[in-house]
């Protein structure tokens, strides 16, 4: 009886201090529960209800964990091949340059197989939008080592430990396009906190400006967790993270255009 | 309005695109095919139509970003020689997958991996068979002069638009590199209306669109399938082009495409005026393969040889279609070799009329 009367003051019009943004669907999300994707979705939707251009945006989903974002998005959308949304996003900004066009793309996809497009398109500075999570471990395929993977961290390919030895170093793929002319503003940031998607937010919000300007590409990271690929339940996941992933990854901004 | 030039098979492609109305095109320099992007930069289509043109980091950034134009509702293309298109192989399976319109250029040249900058037609199997994985069919037109490196390009996008499927050019380097006259039509406005189901940014009027060629679900997976192929039959049955050379009153046939057509031409007349009667079947679809024209031909001759700068590719479409009936023998060169007319007839008459 209890639960009833809670859901019905729940939609009572003046207890509605939160409203889903009508750029996501009702579709539910297959993401595992305590995943930061369905957050960077929320705060990529919001942005663009906020800037009114749900009907000049067009993105490009990647291979992995958020292969399926288009089941969510209420937007025209483009599946990538693994690896390959900034060239797809290059062609499309190019054909439609007065369209705003995005990417959103995981470690793997961004970081490993896809490294050349994703260097190339920024450093033509192609003036898009590129999102990047990057949670250290391949989770759609369960859980193998990502370029990203720290140091000693444990994966289903790397099950000892990172062995730099073996098995190379982490990259931190956001400092390496920061270096590139074309991008005008890279920043790292995380979801996990009410906080860091507030920052989040206005880093998104920024980078879309940034592309109506006409300025380059801009790059966000979002540090985030894999509870599952971790085997971690999701709290000790976010905790795990803070403590090893921000060290190596520090959150904050990389590069921010001369006018700021 | 009309106008004739002399000009190489590569820049040919390039005129004829610009012409044609492109929006885009994609590319990696690599020999034997570089003139066709060196052509379009030097004319600055941007200028001249607001076509856009872009030297990609590699063959496969280039297919994907041909993925990316043909889905937002653009008309794109790409050209490439041998070792480029194997590269671009995923890409094309996603776009035949996604069932999106754009023209590829394949200008060919001897292979296998390095191989040779010189002209080949070994890439037969990867164009028709395949090429990508999963069940997918590229419409395949093989031109053999530059006027048809010319002609085939609004040709390929009148095929891609109409059955929302890739087509791919299957050249060569011969025909890419030689110069000929050539007739090209007048320009033509590039498209002012997309398809209604490109991402071009969603109105309030209408769901999503969404280009994929991903279904997890089998059933479904299937049902796409089993569409795909009803396309694909639609193509074999209405989209079939050939041409015949002294078919009528032959007894032998020379069954060759591109350069290798060109070439036997030559050895027809040649073999002629020693009385043999020979006659040329020239398939300028790939595919879909001319089946029932060479069962028909098969009927009335002794014997077909197929001629090919290859190991013998085409040769096997040919049994399929003689299914054992009549004789039905591969000549060529390989690594970027070409065979003289004389060398064509000799071998005519040792493995089909002596054998």
């Amino acid at each position: 009886m209890a639960e009833k009367v809670v859901n019905i003051e729940m939609i009572n019009p003046e207890n509605l201090v939160y409203q889903k943004t009508k750029v996501l669907n009702d579709n539910v999300m297959h993401y595992c529960p305590g995943c930061g994707h369905g957050t960077a979705h929320r705060i990529i939707a919001e942005v663009i209800e906020e800037m009114d251009i749900q009907s000049e945006i067009i993105g490009i989903a990647p291979v992995g964990c958020s292969v399926l974002m288009y089941n969510y998005f209420n937007v025209d959308m483009q599946e990538a091949a693994h690896g390959r949304a900034p060239a797809v996003a290059t062609a499309v900004k190019r054909l439609w340059p007065d369209k705003f066009v995005f990417t959103y793309q995981g470690d793997g996809d961004l970081a490993a197989i896809g490294t050349a497009e994703t260097i190339h398109a920024c450093n033509r500075g192609e003036n898009i939008t590129m999102f990047f999570i990057n949670n250290g471990i391949y989770g759609m395929t369960g859980g193998q080592m990502a370029p990203t993977t720290l140091e000693g961290m444990r994966s289903s390919t790397s099950p000892y430990g990172r062995d730099i030895s073996m098995m190379g170093n982490p990259l931190k793929m956001t400092e390496l396009v920061a270096q590139l002319p074309g991008t005008c503003y890279v920043t790292r940031q995380a979801v996990h906190t009410p906080s860091n998607v507030r920052k989040t937010k206005k880093a998104v919000r920024k980078a879309l400006e940034y592309q109506q300007k006409n300025m380059g590409t801009s790059f966000i990271e979002i540090v985030s967790n894999c509870n599952s690929g971790w085997k971690m339940a999701p709290v000790e996941s976010n905790n795990w993270m803070v403590e090893n992933m921000f060290p190596f990854f520090p959150l904050g901004d990389i590069k921010v255009p001369d006018e700021e | 309005m009309e106008e004739y030039k002399l000009m190489k098979g590569n820049e040919a492609i390039a005129e004829a695109a610009i012409r044609a109305g492109t929006d885009g095109y994609f590319g990696y320099p690599i020999t034997p095919q570089s003139e066709v992007m060196e052509y379009l930069m030097a004319e600055k289509p941007h200028e001249r139509t607001g076509m856009v043109v872009l030297q990609a980091e590699s063959e496969v950034a280039s297919i994907n970003m041909l993925y990316g134009g043909a889905a937002a509702g653009k008309k794109v293309f790409t050209s490439s020689s041998s070792p480029g298109i194997s590269l671009m192989q995923e890409g094309i399976s996603y776009i035949a997958g996604a069932e999106l319109p754009c023209l590829i250029v394949n200008v060919a040249r001897g292979g296998p991996g390095l191989g040779t900058i010189q002209p080949g037609q070994a890439d037969y199997f990867q164009a028709t068979k395949g090429g990508g994985h999963g069940d997918y069919n590229l419409i395949v037109l093989a031109p053999a002069s530059v006027q048809e490196m010319a002609d085939f390009v609004s040709l390929s996008y009148d095929l891609a638009f109409k059955y929302r499927n890739p087509v791919m050019i299957l050249s060569d380097g011969a025909i890419g590199q030689m110069m000929e006259k050539v007739k090209f039509k007048e320009q033509e406005p590039r498209m002012k209306t997309h398809p209604d189901w490109a991402t071009v940014g969603k109105p309030a009027d209408r769901g999503p669109n969404i280009i994929t060629s991903l279904d997890l679900d089998p059933a479904r997976q299937e049902r796409f399938n089993n569409k795909l192929q009803e396309k694909y039959k639609k193509i074999r049955e209405e989209e079939i082009l050939f041409e015949e050379i002294d078919c009528n009153d032959a007894d032998y046939v020379f069954v060759a495409y591109g350069t290798s057509a060109r070439i036997c031409q030559k050895s027809l007349q040649l073999a002629r005026e020693e009385g043999i009667k020979v006659g040329l079947f020239r398939p300028i679809t790939l595919w879909p393969f001319p089946y029932e024209q060479i069962i028909r031909l098969s009927k009335k001759t002794k014997g077909m040889l197929s001629v090919e700068l290859s190991a013998g590719q085409m040769v096997e479409d040919v049994r399929l279609a003689v299914e054992g009936k009549i004789k039905v023998e591969h000549y060529g060169r390989m690594g970027g070799m070409i065979p003289t007319p004389e060398e064509i007839v000799l071998a005519l008459k040792k493995q089909i009329i002596g054998g």
